[in-house]
């Protein structure tokens, strides 16, 4: 996981309410819990609940803080959980995607080269709704995975013990998750290409 | 295409994109891809993926209005006095 090295916060300060120490972890840790709510959540609102709710939790908790793991390490812990619960109150409203065993992407289907991808690494806003949009279509679980080991660069253990499984399950919906995407944007590709789009 | 390898290939595909496989299986998919275009395609665009949702995150910033928000809701001595 990488941590902000930048930020020295004291959990001291933070037990006796020290409001400018506060201030300091929410400039400090912002961004990046921002980027994991993004990515898990898929909206801005969303997000912005997440990372207010994680920090009240962060202040009300912060005397059970045991120092096993950074700070930083502590509150990423809260901020994913935290994101996961409001992943699934707007999951139950539209319809629950989080079935693996109706997902048969375990093996690549559409295999056609990406002739159109932009080499100016500017990514369209096109192209921006078309992964949005991919990864909405993904399964809770494999969404999760995907995020923490490919968005957020934590390791496979630490995917595994955030989400409370066995490093193999991690491997497993990995793979899933990154052919599922590959899949859905091989076929955007396609169909940019047929339609002669840039 | 043998298809033996290009099964074992998809099988190992997220570690040999993340270089967790050993030299020698490293050596034996990319002496199998020099003569597979599929196997190529696959390994090719599934790399592309990964960039392409790394680079979103990557130019996704935090408003500072999100920011300022934050600090005017959360005055931490009003939770403190729970």
């Amino acid at each position: 996981m990488v941590v902000n090295k930048d930020a020295v916060i004291s959990v001291d300060l933070l037990i006796k309410g020290d409001k400018e120490e506060f201030n300091k972890l929410i400039d400090a840790y912002s961004e990046k819990l921002y980027r994991l709510a993004i990515s898990i959540t898929g909206n801005n609102l969303d997000a912005e609940d997440v990372l207010q709710e994680t920090f009240i939790k962060v202040i009300r908790s912060i005397g059970s803080f045991q120092g096993k793991s950074s700070i930083y390490t502590w509150i990423y812990r809260i901020a994913v959980n935290e994101a996961i619960q409001v992943l699934r109150k707007g999951r139950n409203l539209v319809s629950s995607l989080d079935d693996e065993d109706t997902e048969d992407i375990s093996q690549p289907k559409e295999i056609r080269s990406w002739d159109l991808l932009p080499e100016d690494k500017i990514i369209s806003k096109e192209l921006k709704e078309k992964l949005d949009k991919a990864i909405l279509q993904l399964s809770e679980k494999l969404k999760l995975v995907f995020v923490l080991r490919d968005l957020q660069d934590l390791s496979i253990q630490e995917t595994a013990e955030l989400l409370d499984v066995s490093e193999e399950v991690v491997k497993t919906r990995l793979l899933r998750a990154r052919l599922a995407l590959r899949e859905s944007l091989t076929y955007y590709f396609e169909e940019s290409r047929k339609e002669g789009k840039k | 295409m043998n298809k033996t390898c290009c099964d074992q290939l998809v099988e190992c595909l997220s570690e040999y994109i993340d270089g967790d496989l050993p030299p020698e299986l490293v050596a034996q998919l990319e002496e199998h891809m020099s003569n597979c275009t599929d196997c190529r395609i696959v390994v090719d665009t599934t790399k592309k993926t990964i960039s392409l949702y790394q680079q979103m995150t990557e130019d996704q910033h935090i408003p500072n209005s999100v920011v300022e928000r934050l600090h005017k809701t959360l005055d931490i001595s009003n939770f403190m006095k729970d």
